[in-house]
């Protein structure tokens, strides 16, 4: 009988299959791109006429502060609901697969909430690129910083979307239900969309603690090119904090999935 | 003597639903020899697919021990899962992935190199006739096509030891039968050891080498699909007479049992002999000196389902029938 050699696979190299895997739809198709990229821009187009006409600033001023809301809220979108890719999958077989592969299932883990991080800055410069010729003006160095960071946190969140998959199992309405119940309030409270300075008290202690109000702050001040401002390393920190939780809870749900 | 690919001792599984201790597995006992073709038969839930699952390192056993291809499954599973090939009963391809993106992932996650993936994924594409789709995504393929998809996932480092965990449920006769066309093509030329759960007689009996029969959790029956036909079910003789009264005058002098309480069928009698064939004239000129005429008989080989109603008193067919699922081929 024939052999095939195989070699003893690690961490690192299992990480990578599974990047490459989950990476190749995308190559292949790359306007599937688009898909979580219609509601940030459908927000940009509709609520950001209406936000300039409410603060009654200019466009320009008005898109310095909104657009970078917009990069937070693609990276949240895009990341929430990627956990349904695995909730199909751990349904149809394909997971069941993967699990009986000689791979370290932390790399299940890894490999695929990295994945997130290459959409993620796709569709952040497509934002910002259409943001330009209406005025909005963007530091190229805090661009790069600020997607970094935005990448470093949708690897975390990510990371919770397939943990909510993993537990999920065959009960789609419940990622769903969870998806839907947290993403909204989660986008409100973080003053992207408005600002929560003249909300009650609750909201800014509601605020205080969402890491996607750090991100939006620090958002702002890299885009804008203040990379002194305090609160760049405070949105570094949530992105990194959220990272870790992310994957640390998501390799553990990884480990006891079956 | 032949090496085991499986030897499982005392391998019990047992789950907790709605606060009971449900045990799905019964201290199982089983080998399974290199190069062998094992079928493992049952009705669902009778503890098959959880066995199986086990031993593929899916599950951990609740007690009990397994060595699988050499490794033991509880502290060797990686070295395990290097070794086997596993195709469950679902869909293994990714459903936006294309055909030949998945078999080179696939060689990616066994640490093969790149170009030997490759021509790995080629082969395969080529011997299950997967060319015309390798470049499509999975989910639009057939369901057939998808099945030997997974057949090539399953085999793309080469296992020694092949499980097949309801392989061919769903697919339509045509496509069942070009299924296991290819996997023994495929078991010819690589003396692969097959291990597979099904719940379809036929397949089990005219493709396995050895058949093992679970229910509730325990394997009832282990030996060649022959052997126990031959010793668990016997032949089924079926004589048919003008009248109930001669029926019931035969089936006392013959042992047999009567097809029915009323109607045409209070007119059959049934008898489960070894060698009915040569039973069968016998039985005609018994009655014939008791002035009973048969009006008919006929005299057919026993199937598994019989032996699974040989030692349940229940009907696999009837069972696996209400619980097709159902996918096209």
């Amino acid at each position: 009988m024939t052999t095939t050699t195989t070699r003893p696979t690690g961490f690192v190299r299992d990480t990578a299959a599974v990047f490459v895997r989950e990476s190749k739809p995308l190559v292949r198709d790359p306007f599937s791109v688009m898909f979580s990229l219609v509601q940030p821009l459908v927000f940009l187009g509709l609520f950001g006429p209406l936000l300039i006409g409410a603060a009654g600033g200019d466009v320009a001023g008005t898109l310095q502060w909104f657009v970078p809301g917009i990069l937070v809220m693609v990276a949240l979108f895009g990341t929430a609901s990627t956990g349904a890719n695995l909730l199909f999958e751990m349904q149809t077989g394909s997971h069941e697969r993967t699990l009986v592969a000689p791979l370290s299932r932390s790399a299940l883990l890894v490999g695929r909430a990295l994945k997130e991080v290459v959409p993620l800055v796709i569709q952040g410069t497509i934002v910002v690129v259409v943001a330009v010729p209406f005025g909005f003006a963007v530091d190229v160095a805090g661009l790069i910083l600020g997607l970094a960071i935005l990448a470093v946190f949708g690897i975390g969140f990510g990371a919770l979307s397939y943990t909510l998959a993993l537990s999920c199992r065959n009960r789609d309405w419940m990622f769903w239900m969870v998806h839907q119940t947290l993403l909204f309030p989660l986008m409100i409270l973080s003053g992207m969309l408005l600002p929560l300075d003249d909300g009650p008290d609750w909201m800014k202690v509601a605020a205080a603690v969402n890491p996607l109000s750090y991100l939006v702050g620090a958002e702002r001040a890299l885009l804008a090119g203040d990379f002194a401002d305090p609160a760049v390393i405070g949105g570094a920190i949530a992105a990194v904090v959220t990272c870790a939780i992310g994957v640390l809870v998501g390799v553990r749900a990884m480990r006891r999935a079956s | 003597m032949t090496n085991q690919m499986i030897t499982a001792q005392g391998l019990t599984k047992t789950f907790r639903s709605k606060g009971q201790t449900v045990e799905a597995v019964r201290s199982l006992d089983l080998t399974v020899g290199e190069g062998e073709l094992v079928a493992f038969l049952g009705p669902n839930g009778a503890g098959k697919s959880t066995t199986l699952r086990m031993l593929t390192t899916l599950l951990p056993p609740t007690s009990g021990d397994a060595v699988v291809a050499g490794c033991d499954v509880r502290r060797d599973p990686a070295g395990v899962r290097r070794r086997i090939g596993y195709v469950g009963q679902g869909s293994s391809g990714g459903h936006t992935q294309r055909v030949r993106d998945e078999l080179h992932a696939q060689g990616a996650f066994y640490g093969i190199g790149r170009r030997e993936t490759r021509t790995r994924a080629a082969e395969l594409i080529e011997s299950l006739e997967l060319g015309q789709v390798a470049n499509r995504t999975v989910q639009s393929l057939s369901g057939g096509q998808k099945r030997r998809l997974d057949i090539a996932l399953g085999l793309i480092h080469r296992p020694e030891l092949l499980f097949l965990d309801e392989p061919s449920t769903g697919l339509d006769p045509h496509s069942r039968a070009n299924l296991w066309q290819h996997i023994v093509e495929l078991r010819r030329a690589t003396g692969t050891t097959i291990f597979l759960t099904t719940h379809y007689l036929d397949e089990a009996d005219r493709l396995a080498e050895r058949v093992m029969v679970m229910d509730h959790g325990s394997v009832i029956a282990d030996d060649t699909a022959w052997a126990l036909k031959g010793s668990l079910a016997g032949d089924r003789v079926t004589l048919t007479f003008e009248n109930a009264t001669d029926a019931s005058a035969a089936a006392a002098r013959l042992g047999g049992e009567i097809g029915g309480a009323e109607g045409a069928s209070a007119h059959v009698v049934n008898i489960t002999a070894p060698g009915g064939d040569l039973a069968l004239p016998r039985y005609i000129l018994e009655l014939a000196e008791l002035g009973i005429e048969v009006a008919a008989a006929t005299h057919r080989q026993p199937t598994l389902d019989d032996v699974f109603l040989a030692l349940t008193g229940r009907s696999l067919r009837d069972e696996a029938a209400h619980a097709e699922p159902a996918l096209v081929g």
